[in-house]
């Protein structure tokens, strides 16, 4: 197997105090507190309306917070995780464009950044490599399954070689068989690519059986109110899914999304 | 049933029976042309002058294309203006509803009054056809989805690509949907055009043949052009269909025919 990715702690983003009001005087979040850690899978888990996805577009920047401050870690690290293309930002659905192909697809986010379709085809091509759809780089999204749109989907991520992942409830819609199938994957690329993800989901076994920590929101108004740490080195795969501590685990995860959820 | 033969039978057996039914009706009534002509008169008179109608065919044509590819422009380049600054279509808006629901017919008197014939023919065409372009890429371009949009956003595009890559083929197939309508349109503007110039003695496309013939009482010929003018568009619909097709074929619901 190869080596996990490192979480040396060193702090990759911080945001503290942060509140966010929409014009409709919905408030998605306030206080919120939380840290993202560099090389380190995170979940944030909670109910919907927690402002869970709100939390991750105010990461990647596409929402401004009403209150309190968004701080990037002094070093090279957090540094170059800020860098144009550094953040890829997957979708809960596919959100592929329909005309164009897997690999037009794929290339989007270097094409937006003046890389032609020659230069780039290496990077397209290890990104499809990495999600198994090395075969359908012509095909187009309509001929796709559901879980092979969201393959691309993670591969048009992947493309830029990002430092950060940030998947907002990217697997919610598939079904249960192809959800682990990519749960599999999704923990072989952070392996091999060494990345920070950032996971947004609602579901307790999920956020177990992927995280490296995690970090349970409460709703009305959103913030974080829990943090479970699982040992990164524990190995993720069908033992483990079935094992006593994954059990134990997810019992105390469940525990503290209910505790979460009584608070509101 | 999309590859049995039935599907082109039965539409053709339905025309061959209601032509049949017209000849008999001739026939048996013993109706003389002027009144109603027989479909064999007819189509010998569309063979007889087929000089005169086939030259009166392209000017109308002609009139229907150029009024089709000048609503394209207008309309596309109007959606876009609308696209960009929503303070626009509030204030243009209203202006192309106004020039979409006055009867054609009724503002072709005055168009010929301060207008060449040709220029004015041209103007009744054009005023048709370019509503639905204009409404169909204005739906379109608001019609982009909002996480692409992100994407877009989080990628670095800059208001080109974004318009290059995300909006106008997001507007592609409903604006290919408005230009289908803009090409049956454009082509009853023409002739509705022509009939107004028409009857004041001038023009020569296929509708100003029917205004003549009416006149002289040649219903053969009246019934000849009438043909040629359902023809004509006939024509332009499987034209726009089969443009919509080439474009759309690979990546759009409305032509993929069930395949999924």
């Amino acid at each position: 197997m190869a080596p996990r990715a490192v979480s040396d702690g060193a702090p990759l983003l911080r945001l503290s105090g942060v509140g966010k009001r929409f014009s409709n005087a919905v408030t998605a979040l306030e206080g919120l507190d939380m840290e993202v850690r560099q090389g380190e899978f995170v979940s944030l888990l909670g109910p919907s309306g927690c402002g869970k996805s709100t939390a991750l577009r105010l990461i990647a920047g596409l929402t401004e917070p009403s209150g309190g401050r968004l701080d990037w870690g002094a070093d090279e690290m957090a540094r170059r995780a800020r860098e144009p293309h550094a953040i890829g930002f997957v979708f809960q659905e596919p959100t592929l464009m329909p005309w164009a192909s897997v690999f037009g697809n794929v290339h989007l986010p270097l094409k937006l950044d003046g890389i032609g379709r020659r230069e780039a085809e290496p990077a397209i091509l290890e990104a499809l490599e990495l999600v198994g759809l090395a075969g359908f780089r012509d095909a187009y999204p309509r001929e796709l399954s559901g879980g092979m749109k969201m393959r691309v989907s993670i591969a048009r991520a992947l493309v830029t070689k990002p430092r950060l992942l940030l998947m907002d409830e990217p697997f919610a819609a598939l079904d249960e068989i192809t959800r682990f199938k990519l749960n599999n994957d999704l923990l072989e690329v952070w392996r091999r690519l060494r990345c920070t993800i950032v996971f947004v989901t609602h579901s307790v076994f999920e956020s177990v059986y992927l995280s490296s920590r995690i970090l349970v929101f409460r709703a009305r108004p959103g913030r974080v109110s829990a943090e479970l740490v699982i040992d990164p080195d524990q190995p993720r795969d069908e033992t483990f899914r079935t094992s006593p501590e994954y059990a134990g685990l997810c019992r105390e995860t469940s525990l503290a999304l209910a505790r979460a959820m009584d608070a509101t | 049933m999309s590859t049995s033969p039935l599907r082109w039978l039965l539409p053709l057996g339905v025309m061959a029976a209601l032509v049949l039914a017209w000849a008999l009706a001739v026939k048996l009534n013993n109706l003389p042309p002027y009144v109603l002509p027989a479909p064999d008169t007819v189509l010998e008179t569309l063979i007889k002058d087929r000089a005169v109608l086939f030259a009166s065919m392209l000017v109308t044509l002609r009139t229907t294309l150029i009024a089709l590819a000048l609503a394209v422009a207008g309309g596309v380049a109007l959606a876009l203006l609308f696209a960009s600054a929503r303070i626009v279509e509030f204030s243009l808006f209203p202006i192309a509803v106004i020039l979409q629901v006055t009867p054609v017919i009724a503002v072709a008197p005055l168009m010929l009054i301060y207008l060449s014939t040709d220029t004015a023919v041209l103007v009744c065409a054009w005023i048709v056809a370019f509503f639905p372009v204009l409404s169909n890429t204005t739906l379109g371009l608001n019609s982009v989805d909002p996480n692409l949009r992100d994407l877009f956003r989080l990628s670095g595009a800059t208001r080109w690509q974004t318009l290059a890559q995300l909006k106008l083929p997001t507007a592609l197939p409903y604006f290919l949907g408005g230009l289908r309508i803009a090409g049956g349109l454009a082509l009853i503007g023409a002739v509705v055009g022509e009939i107004a110039a028409g009857s004041a003695g001038q023009g020569s496309g296929l509708a100003f043949r029917i205004v003549e013939s009416a006149y002289r009482l040649n219903i053969p010929r009246l019934f000849a052009a009438l043909i040629l003018i359902s023809l004509t568009g006939i024509l332009i619909y499987a034209a726009l269909s089969l443009l919509s097709w080439l474009v759309l074929r690979r990546w759009h619901e409305s032509e993929l025919g069930g395949r999924t």
